[in-house]
């Protein structure tokens, strides 16, 4: 205790800064909504968090909490995190967003990094996939092998992100099946196994033959293998829930990026930043392709995957309307990222409203 | 918004499914009640339950061994329940929130090593002929075992409540305990058998949840059916028909509102939600104004600690 202190002390007085002492480690915590045995959201996160561990060793100390519910708790969690020393702090929720920039207000010190938030400040940074690029790829797929012409979509809430998402898929799906449907249900919840179990029952007997979630647990991709349907996995391979049923899921890769803003924050080059990255860079994977999916379709989605690498195809080129009829895109104009940030309309050809 | 692409088959075959839990929950409490306990430790009797019966299942690859696992968890639970308010006298409402939350945490430690595992899936039962029978053969003759079990226990309850000498002495006691230890029943034992049965009843029930509706497990995922349960029973004054009518129309609110929700009916997802705590609360007022018919119906000795001396 007493030496550590001592050199801490004496590093801060060398103005070298604790951070890159060689025998101090770098303590990054993690903040997690749901458990990390969800085999979705936050199970990816942890991996990433494990890619840290891995690449530093021990140069680096991890810890995380997991299930913390958005609001109060996370604020809690969030200050005790930064009381203990932390120097780098992942919170890894939409939700996280306020209790972030306020806890990064009291401790000027501690980096933080947001995922999928919006709002910034010097000491935090915030980071997303283009999820909706991997939504295109399955939108596609789904379009051309729906026979019901039903697609079934389980929501959580109506932010910008969960709504790109319906937006990327439906816009793909009814691009090469004019008669596609999406029947949408908001569940109120990231992660609510039973909710999104019944959820999917429901849209089952409503005719869905194709499931698609933005919730965090497996219990869809268990409902479609019992049902003998056929659905997407939603962060991370779900492969193990649905052998039978799972055409591909779209990972979410956050390892490399963990690397990478540890190793700036060792540096002392971390900087408050937007990040927003897709396929190309590998934030965005896929998992294996499924079977089922007839060869051509697959070239297909292939292909999709390789122009949107490549920057030669944007999923959301327009002509596009909005869902009440207004125009949106011209003719080959690119959605940009403001308006795609803060997306809260549907396109056009959608049933239902955004719940308010 | 777009009604007809609900049918109705399959939506009451849902509601089926979704009800369940709640229906064994609130079965096994009725017993409990009628023998004039109160135990509002349901939740966490379920919960425990259903990582009880998870864990089995999974360890033996047998669901109904799981279902037994889950029946003999919840009754464990439910006794240290039974110890502390009928042999130390401890108080009812106090005692059975702390059960509550001591099965909810410790179903969250049972199930450290539970998280992502696969399940073996129970087979539904389909019935030759029977379930092959339009409209009534979806709703009625294509679910699993456990559906039929429920309604078994229903009616094995009413029955044994209204017909036969254990019912008779079951009731006497939840009315009176005084005049049934003075004929030389033994309150407390009775009790502690009811006790049990109440918890082995919503351990099934929370099993339901883990094994054959999500089938999965996850840390608090009753998410509230105990106490819906409880509700259940003073809804259906403490009679085990207008229970199950009582279980499959809370059970129907929740399917209801995602299947509206599929069909696109404009209606706010938040008022859906909220609708079955809603009308619990409403039903509960209801009850609660009508003095003299909730009088009659509830068990007069309900929640009163019984102790041979006094």
């Amino acid at each position: 205790m007493n030496i550590k202190t001592l050199l801490a002390g004496a590093t801060l007085a060398f103005g070298i800064g604790a951070a890159a002492h060689a025998d101090d480690p770098l303590k990054v915590g993690f903040v997690y909504v749901g458990p990390v045995g969800d085999y979705g959201w936050s199970y990816e996160h942890n991996e990433g968090r494990l890619a840290v561990e891995e690449a530093f060793g021990d140069k680096v100390e991890t810890t995380f909490v997991e299930s913390v519910p958005e609001g109060a708790d996370a604020e809690r969690v969030m200050t005790q995190m930064a009381l203990s020393g932390h120097d780098l702090i992942f919170t890894t929720s939409f939700g996280y967003m306020d209790s972030t920039i306020a806890v990064a207000e009291k401790f000027p010190d501690v980096k933080f990094e947001h995922a999928t938030g919006y709002k910034r400040a010097d000491n935090v940074s915030t980071y997303s996939a283009r999820f909706y690029e991997g939504r295109a790829v399955i939108g596609h797929i789904a379009g051309k092998m729906t026979e019901s012409n039903v697609v079934g979509y389980i929501a959580s809430f109506p932010i910008p992100e969960v709504i790109r998402g319906i937006n990327s898929a439906y816009l793909h799906a009814k691009k090469v099946n004019p008669d596609v449907e999406f029947r949408i249900v908001w569940v109120y919840t990231w992660f609510d196994p039973a909710k999104e179990a019944d959820a999917a029952q429901a849209l089952i007997d409503q005719g869905a033959d194709i499931l698609m979630q933005h919730t965090d647990s497996t219990a869809p991709m268990t409902i479609a293998e019992e049902k003998g349907i056929l659905a997407f996995g939603q962060a991370s391979d779900m492969i193990n829930f649905g052998p039978n049923s799972q055409l591909t899921s779209i990972i979410d890769n956050w390892a490399p990026y963990y690397v990478a803003r540890t190793q700036a924050v060792m540096d002392g080059t971390w900087e408050s930043a937007d990040t927003w990255d897709g396929i190309e860079p590998g934030m965005v994977a896929f998992a294996a392709m499924s079977d089922k999916i007839p060869a051509d379709v697959r070239a297909e989605a292939e292909q999709m995957i390789e122009d949107i690498k490549s920057g030669a195809y944007h999923p959301f080129t327009g002509p596009l309307n909005k869902q009440d009829g207004s125009a949106w895109l011209g003719e080959g104009e690119v959605a940009d990222d403001g308006t795609l940030a803060g997306m809260n309309f549907y396109i056009e050809g959608l049933a239902g409203d955004i719940p308010s | 918004m777009d009604l007809s692409s609900i049918d109705p088959i399959l939506l009451i075959a849902a509601l089926i499914v979704a009800a369940t839990p709640i229906l064994l929950a609130a079965i096994g409490e009725l017993v409990v009640e009628k023998a004039g306990v109160l135990n509002l430790g349901v939740e966490g009797m379920m919960i425990t339950g259903a990582i009880c019966g998870f864990a089995v299942a999974v360890e033996t690859q047998n669901p109904a061994l799981g279902f037994i696992g889950a029946a003999l968890g919840g009754a464990a639970l439910s006794l240290i329940f039974g110890f502390l308010t009928q042999y130390l006298l401890s108080n009812q409402v106090a005692t059975g929130l702390a059960l509550t939350l001591f099965g909810l945490g410790i179903s969250a430690l049972i199930g450290q090593a539970y998280i992502g595992v696969k399940p073996p899936i129970t087979a539904d039962l389909d019935i030759p002929l029977l379930s092959d029978v339009p409209v009534i053969g979806p709703i009625l003759f294509q679910h699993n075992l456990m559906v039929y079990l429920s309604l078994g226990i229903v009616a094995g309850v009413w029955y044994l409540l209204k017909y036969t000498r254990v019912g008779l002495v079951l009731r006497a006691v939840g009315e009176n305990h005084d005049a049934a230890h003075a004929l030389g029943y033994k309150v407390v034992r009775i009790r502690m058998l009811a006790i049990a049965f109440g918890g082995a009843c919503a351990g099934l029930g929370g099993a339901y949840l883990s094994l054959i509706r999500v089938p999965q497990w996850t840390e608090g995922m009753t998410a509230g059916a105990g106490w819906i349960a409880l509700a259940i029973v003073v809804f259906a004054s403490w009679k085990p028909w207008r229970v199950l009518l009582g279980a499959y129309l809370f059970g129907g609110i929740t399917v209801l509102q995602l299947n509206l929700q599929a069909a696109g009916l404009k209606i706010p997802v938040e008022y859906l939600s909220m609708s079955p705590y809603l009308i619990t609360i409403l039903v509960l007022v209801i009850m609660s104004a009508d003095r003299s018919r909730a009088a009659l119906n509830a068990p007069a000795a309900l929640g009163r600690p019984f102790h041979a001396s006094s």
